[in-house]
């Protein structure tokens, strides 16, 4: 019985979780710039890959304007197209 | 006429004073046209991520400057030619920052830093777990259960 309630309770339990806001967004949020490298690099994954909005929860505004800044900064070789 | 910042890399295995030279001639290029540069910044030679032609470090130069498209289109095709140049990229901007770059703020942290720390480098892609973990942190007690039968 007492294991079936927690059951219940478990599905529920993940759709209430906080949705977190860009970090991008607001005040005090960092610029995004090309020749940012430290913060640029929080938003690839180990590999260099852009890391996705869904998982990084940046807003799609400024996700368009992270990945420009990514390529940009890939292509003067500030950053990685691929670390294998 | 407009806001550009143009970066471009020179080959590693010239000179500074050299690299100097050819900045001053490529400024030339846009102040002979009617153009003004607003800000002149040499980043040093900075290792590539990637080789290009060879090269595994460059020397970098960036330009925030004002002028019109016709002697931009110049001063790209005299870059296009010169052998140095590995790379350059020019882009419009609404405004010049003021100040150094982020670039050359980071450059004049560094020495007071002392020795290379390996834990301040290797954030990256890690913060970003550390980051998305805290909200499931916050969830746990009232449900230890759920995580696994939810999305297993």
């Amino acid at each position: 019985m007492t294991q079936l309630e927690i059951k219940r309770e478990a599905v529920r339990k993940p759709f209430s979780r906080r949705r977190k806001s860009c970090p991008f967004s607001g005040p005090n949020a960092p610029a995004i710039d090309y020749k940012d490298t430290k913060t640029l690099g929080r938003y690839t994954s180990e590999r260099g890959k852009i890391v996705p909005s869904r998982i990084s929860a940046v807003s799609a505004k400024k996700q368009r304007e992270l990945a420009t800044a990514i390529k940009r900064s890939r292509f003067l070789a500030l950053m990685p197209y691929v670390t294998s | 006429m407009r806001l550009y910042e143009s970066v471009f890399i020179a080959r590693q295995d010239i000179s500074t004073t050299q690299v100097e030279a050819m900045a001053d001639e490529f400024a030339g290029i846009i102040t002979a046209a009617g153009g003004t540069i607003h800000k002149r910044e040499y980043w040093g030679l900075r290792s590539l991520a990637y080789r290009i032609k060879k090269n595994r470090k460059g020397h970098y130069i960036m330009f925030n400057m004002e002028t019109n498209s016709e002697a931009l289109k110049e001063y790209e095709r005299i870059m296009g030619l010169n052998e140095d140049v590995l790379r350059f990229l020019n882009i419009r901007i609404e405004e010049v920052e003021e100040g150094p770059s982020i670039i050359m703020q980071a450059k004049s942290e560094r020495p007071t830093r002392g020795p290379r720390d390996s834990d301040g480098d290797d954030a990256p892609a890690r913060s970003f777990d550390a980051d998305t973990s805290a909200p499931e942190a916050e969830a746990a007690p009232e449900a230890t259960t759920a995580d696994e039968s939810s999305e297993g």
